[in-house]
């Protein structure tokens, strides 16, 4: 079996967003980008699924998303057997494009699986999986939170998911092959891969890179969008601030809940 | 020689198995023969261990340590030992004098006996058999004046072992001192038995008690036999025997006979003795003098690098081990004293430096089918150090992970063990290899990824670290763009915590008031990777390293000065190893010096406080009076906690710790001790680390000590005893 | 081509979900000035809940294959409908339901898609969404084509008073497409929450926990101050992740929405998922060492006060 996992590389959440000068974009260049968090999962789940059956996984990412390479090795370095960077769909690809260059390469490098994560915190339209599997023809689940190979009976290949609904309620659905998964999280927290061996993957290169030409698709997504402005949100409400020392803040959040009568006395 | 009126001229000497015939005799020597093949099959053994491992680069260090040279550390102290340490069994008196007193009197015993053995076969076995041969009589040297030295020497210093031995067996029977318990840190599921290691401390100083009291009976014996001549006088504590014996009624005939009976009793109980050595807790009669001579406390300042050519991380089998480590197994005598001043076996983490290293003994015994026989743990089930070889990973399953991650690298252990055993290198090692595994704490893993895209563990962006200079009306100097004397390593916790912020603002200001030509690195100051070494994650460590020798390569400076111990230790001790030297001042270091020339004019505080010394800095790094002139400078009355300076208490932060969970503990190491603080008259509890503040702030309220006990950064004394100078003279110009 | 706005609804044991109702108060409001109806889509056999009183009318089918959520079969369903029915804005919550369908039915549909929305104009006969990106540190302000497009809306962000009018929509029932009877994927059991623990959307006080927070062990700090407050502990989702709290116990999107009269945020930096949880309830209270952590927004009273010792700070108070 094929498992082929694609990851983005998103700004790091922690850093100042800035919006470029003519206000429609943000300010990539002195950004830090990190593998997408739910990605990150998804290759979780995809090395666990390889540990239960075998399976070959496969990274894949797209060599104009900044430091994509660093993702790359450490998936390598986490366990993946191949990585695959992409090129030749543009400088800054909008979902819909990215979904048409995975496509295109999943055409001629045919997966069982594509195991990915279910959102990108920087998607404006939408998410990855939806998209690939409605431009690939193949059924797909988002929002899941484990994947298991069924093992009987053996035909049609089909794997078993847990699909996460609000308030905790959630559904097994078992999903013909070749099907695409939207990862929310992984059976267990992303494993870490020391740094020794993400240096020496690197070292070691091996990502494969490859031209897969855009999968033809209707896909319009956000490619006819225009975004007039990009701004932070306006503050139309902001919290009452209380001050003073611990205590004193401490005996202000007493009086609040005493005044509703949510403390006694 | 004077006559001996009543006596036939007895000559002075006495006689080398006397009533003893040529059966008994040659008996003897075949015995002695077996004993000393048993001996060197022991030894051969032990040495056979020790030679899988790989190179330790201690020999030189070694060698100079016979040669009575030591090295010394950064103030002074002493980072390898001299075989005057070893002479004076100064490292066993350290913080426990009477025992190192009778282990002096025992060391030193042990070698007179033996010397006097040897002395005894010279003149009987060779000076003898050999003149026979050549001249036709039997020459003796063991007669006269050297005879009578003999005696009195042996006579004493074997008294003297014989009182340090009672001395030592009344301290583990009777006063029982808490580190001579052999309760783990750790509890197997299944249970566990250490019965046979008290069998054997029992079987070693009761064999050797054996000795001493059956080698004074048989000299009493003798002596009585002899009729006590007159030189007897001269071999006291024997003669008193004597008295005893006659006093009891025994006839010089009758002592004869039971001279000779004891001679066999003696002679058996010390060839089993010499025979037992190699496979006892004895064996450190030979191991640790070579192991404290090749101890270096230098190997933790500055941890070893991977091991060369190895295609995995850390220490997976025995061949990954330098010799001196596994020297370090044997060599450990079990007494005790890591076990007692490890701040996570205080605090109920299931780490015990001991049991760290008797786990590890056993582990390469059980692999290595050891020869010894008594001391070793047993437990119904095979598990741990005793599994099977090759079932567990040594790493989290010898040893299990919780144990490994438990430690702080505080190097209590490694500064208190009498015998030269480095434990924390061997933690970081073990760790290496489960970071290799990935088995770690989820929190210390984010802090790992965090410091591997960001250069800090808080998470935030490279960018915000110099974003607690806004609050500050001038612009600290960037050392990248403008030279200046000292570059301020400012470090994590000083810049992102918020607690701490202020903090770092305060320092500026007073150096900024001195006059001090200082600058920062930015956002080009990552993380220096003190503690992301001691977590095992060496990669990551050297990722750090290079960029930060690369970022201070790029600025202009003369000195370093940190605020953060950790980030001391490694620019000073573990950069250089990296191609990159300088000098590295801790903060307090700085500020005693502006005191000193005043240029922080002061006045004084009048406050009682007491001092916290940070592991790092005081038993690290011997920063140890900096700070306190700094306090005596402020007119401040110091009083010490009972456990300062390098016996300082950790606050439970180090090696990585800060970043994990300590939810598996009883009490907090910090909680323990603000406590120990809090039985002081003192109201402030001064600092000079940032994660101490944190730590002990956090402490005072957990403990509710809050109220009356201030933590303190010992820069904010400074700043509350800084006199400002009057308005300028400026300023009154433009009034008028 | 028409002007119509087509919403799905969601529905869940007590009828249609607030979210459907909020989307139907917007689908009014643009309707009304496009000049054409709402339809609302009930998939699945059974009563059509109450609350759909905003809609013009009311699409069912009524496949049994329907009958409980099944991304495909939505999908195939919903695919046609958007042929056959052809509206100008299909509208959907940005729910597991809408990250399922949205970018897979705009692929379909050869149509736009702007998920995460939070606010909606129309402009002419187009329409400008106000999406969230980069976990709501950044709004993007964006004008769909006039043809067609898809919007996925985060729960919350219009007024359901708008949606919760009475009406007595038209009633059309479409057949479903031939496709369900082929579907690749089928549903094999469903789980409800685990039972045992306590029920944190019945709690009157909930003091939440967010990474923060730091480690498990903290969590006993919040834990001491709830017991002497009388409140049940919460928190967000990074902490159910890092397994120091059940997940019985989330507050947001992925957990549980709760109203409780009042809801004490410690470490919580307020991601639009978990404000999605939390937003109305009644007195929010918010500790956060970031000034400008999303959380103050929704919160009511805020304050930068470390929570480790604003939490004993507390117990203190009230009476620890």
């Amino acid at each position: 079996m094929r498992i082929v996992v694609p990851m983005k590389a998103v700004p790091d959440l922690v850093e100042e967003i800035e919006i470029t000068a003519d206000g429609t974009g943000i300010d990539r260049e002195y950004l830090k980008f990190v593998l997408n968090e739910w990605d990150d999962q998804a290759l979780e789940e995809a090395l666990l699924v390889k540990e239960a059956t075998g399976a070959e996984v496969v990274a894949l990412g797209l060599g104009s998303d900044p430091d994509i390479d660093a993702s790359l090795y450490t998936a390598i370095a986490k366990g993946a057997d191949r990585a695959v960077r992409l090129t030749g769909a543009g400088e800054v690809p909008d979902t819909a494009t990215r979904a048409r260059a995975v496509a295109g390469y999943l055409r001629d490098h045919p997966a069982d699986l594509v195991i990915t994560g279910v959102q990108a915190p920087d998607d404006l339209d939408g998410q990855l999986p939806a998209t690939l599997g409605a431009l690939l023809g193949h059924p797909h689940v988002s929002v899941v939170v484990s994947v298991a190979l069924v093992t009987d009976p053996p035909e049609p290949p089909a794997v078993r998911v847990r699909q996460e609904f609000a308030g905790g309620r959630a559904a097994e659905l078992v999903v013909d092959l070749p099907a695409v998964i939207g990862l929310q999280a992984a059976r267990q927290a992303p494993r870490y891969a020391p740094i020794s061996r993400i240096r020496q993957v690197m070292a070691a290169g091996g990502i494969e890179q490859v031209d897969p030409g855009l999968a033809p698709g209707s896909a319009t997504g956000a490619s006819g969008l225009a975004v007039r402005r990009m701004h932070a949100p306006e503050k139309t409400s902001h919290a009452q601030m209380l001050t003073g020392s611990a205590d004193e803040v401490a005996g202000q959040i007493v009086d609040l809940l005493r005044s509703r009568g949510l403390v006694k006395g | 020689m004077p006559e001996h009126p009543g006596a036939v001229a007895l000559e002075v000497t006495r006689t080398v198995f006397q009533g003893i015939d040529l059966a008994g005799k040659s008996l003897f020597y075949v015995v002695s023969t077996a004993v000393i093949l048993v001996f060197l099959y022991g030894w051969y053994r032990r040495v056979d261990k020790y030679r899988q491992g790989r190179p330790a680069g201690r020999g030189a260090t070694f060698w100079r340590a016979v040669r009575g040279k030591a090295d010394v550390g950064p103030a002074g102290r002493r980072d390898t030992r001299t075989v005057g340490t070893l002479a004076a069994s100064s490292t066993i008196a350290r913080r426990d004098t009477s025992a190192g007193i009778a282990h002096f009197f025992i060391f030193w015993g042990f070698i007179v006996a033996f010397v006097a053995t040897v002395i005894l076969t010279i003149d009987h076995d060779i000076v003898g058999p050999v003149s026979n041969a050549l001249f036709g009589h039997t020459d003796s040297f063991f007669h006269g004046p050297f005879f009578v030295v003999y005696s009195l020497t042996v006579d004493t210093f074997g008294f003297a072992f014989l009182v340090a031995l009672v001395s030592m067996a009344v301290r583990r029977g009777i006063r029982r001192p808490f580190k001579l318990g052999y309760g783990r840190a750790q509890n197997p599921d299944q249970g566990y038995s250490r019965g046979r290691y008290v069998a054997g401390d029992w079987v070693f100083l009761g064999l050797l008690i054996a000795i001493l009291v059956t080698a004074y009976l048989l000299t009493g014996a003798r002596i009585l036999s002899q009729g006590d001549p007159w030189f007897t006088a001269l071999t006291p504590f024997g003669r008193t025997v004597a008295e005893i014996y006659s006093g009891l009624g025994m006839t010089p005939a009758a002592a004869a006979t039971v001279h000779t009976y004891l001679w066999w009793v003696h002679a058996a109980l010390a060839l089993a003795f010499v025979a037992y050595i190699p496979y006892s807790k004895a064996m450190h009669i030979l191991v640790d003098g070579v192991n404290l001579l090749a101890s270096d406390r230098r190997a933790t300042r500055d941890l070893p690098g991977p091991v060369p050519g190895a295609d995995h991380a850390g220490y997976q089998q025995i061949s990954d081990f330098t010799w001196k480590e596994l020297l370090d197994l044997d060599a450990c005598t079990k007494c005790g004293r890591c076990h007692d001043v490890c701040p996570a076996r205080t605090a109920g983490a299931p780490l015990s430096p001991r049991d760290l290293i008797l786990d590890l003994r056993q582990w390469v015994d059980t692999a290595e089918h050891g020869i010894t026989l008594l001391d070793r743990e047993s437990r119904p089930d095979a598990t741990g150090p005793l599994a099977p070889a090759g079932e567990v990973p040594i790493a989290g399953g010898v040893i299990p992970a919780a144990t490994l991650w438990a430690c702080t690298t505080c190097m209590a252990c490694v500064d208190i063990c009498p015998v030269g055993v480095e434990h924390v290198p061997l933690i970081v090692e073990l760790r290496r290899s489960l970071v290799e595994e990935g088995q770690m704490d989820p929190t210390l893993q984010t802090a790992m990824k965090n410091l591997a895209t960001q250069g800090n563990s808080f998470g935030k962006s490279a960018r915000m670290r110099a974003r607690w200079t806004k609050g500050l009306d001038f612009t600290v100097t960037d050392a990248r763009k403008e030279p200046v004397t000292y570059l301020w390593y400012v470090g994590d916790y000083a810049s992102f915590d918020d607690r701490l912020q202020e903090n770092s603002r305060l320092l500026a200001r007073l150096l900024h008031d001195a006059g001090v030509s200082f600058g920062i690195l930015y956002e080009d100051e990552w993380n220096s990777g003190n503690d992301v070494r001691r977590a095992g994650e060496e990669g990551l460590y050297e990722m750090l390293a290079e960029h930060n020798i690369a970022a201070l390569a790029a600025a202009g400076f003369q000195e370093i000065f940190t605020t953060d111990p950790h980030t001391l230790n490694t620019l000073r001790n573990e950069y250089p190893a990296r191609g990159a030297s300088y000098t590295v001042w801790h903060y307090t270091e700085l500020l005693a010096h502006l005191l000193d020339t005043g240029a922080l004019p002061v006045r004084p505080l009048g406050r009682t406080v007491t001092y916290h010394d940070p592991c790092y800095l005081a038993r690290y790094n011997e920063v140890v009076q900096a700070p306190r002139r700094i306090l005596t400078a402020l007119g401040c009355e110091l009083v010490e906690m009972p456990r300062n300076r390098a016996n300082t208490f950790c606050c439970g932060a180090g090696g990585g710790r800060i970043w994990m969970d300590d939810s598996m503990l009883t009490e907090r190491p910090s909680e323990n001790r603000i406590r120990e603080a809090a039985l002081l008259d003192v109201g402030y509890f001064v600092v000079s680390c940032p994660k101490d503040m944190t730590m002990y702030s956090d402490a005072a309220k957990t403990t509710g000590n809050d109220a009356t006990l201030t933590v303190l950064d010992i820069t904010r004394l400074v700043d509350e005893a800084l006199v400002r100078p009057a308005p300028s003279v400026g300023a009154m110009d433009v009034l008028t | 081509m028409s002007s119509n706005v087509m919403v799905l609804v969601e529905a869940e044991a007590g009828g249609v979900t607030d979210a459907t109702v909020e989307l139907i108060g917007k689908a009014r409001e643009l309707a009304t000035a496009w000049g054409g109806a709402v339809e609302a889509v009930v998939l699945g056999p059974g009563e059509v809940g109450t609350g759909l009183g905003g809609a013009d009318t009311v699409v069912r089918v009524e496949h049994p294959g329907l009958a409980t959520y099944l991304p495909e079969a939505y999908e195939n369903t919903l695919a046609e409908l958007l042929v056959t029915r052809s509206p100008r804005l299909l509208m959907l919550a940005n729910s597991t339901v809408g990250l399922d369908l949205g970018a897979a039915l705009a692929v379909a549909w050869d149509a736009e898609l702007v998920a995460y929305v939070v606010g909606l104009q129309t402009e002419g006969t187009t329409a400008v969404a106000t999406a969230q990106i980069l976990g709501g540190k950044i709004l993007a302000e964006v004008g769909m084509a006039a043809e067609r497009g898809v919007v996925t809306v985060v729960p919350g962000s219009f007024p359901a008073a708008l949606g919760r009018v009475a009406g007595e929509p038209e009633l059309v029932t479409v057949d479903a497409p031939g496709s369900l009877g082929s579907l690749r994927m089928r549903l094999e059991r469903l789980v409800t929450p685990e039972g045992g623990d306590v029920d944190i959307t019945a709690a009157p006080m909930l003091v939440s926990v967010g990474r923060g927070v730091g480690s498990a062990d903290n969590i006993e700090l919040a834990q001491e101050m709830a017991d002497y407050l009388g409140a049940t502990v919460s928190s967000s989702r990074p902490v159910v992740d890092a397994g120091w709290m059940p997940k019985s116990r989330q507050v947001g999107k992925s957990g549980l929405t709760v109203t409780p009269r009042a809801y004490l945020a410690f470490g919580i930096s307020g991601a639009p998922e978990h404000l999605e949880g939390m937003r109305d309830s009644e007195l929010i209270i918010a500790c956060n060492t970031d000034e400008n952590a999303p959380i103050f927004d929704v919160a009511h009273y805020g304050t930068t006060t470390d929570l480790f010792e604003l939490l004993p700070a507390l117990t203190g108070r009230l009476g620890g």
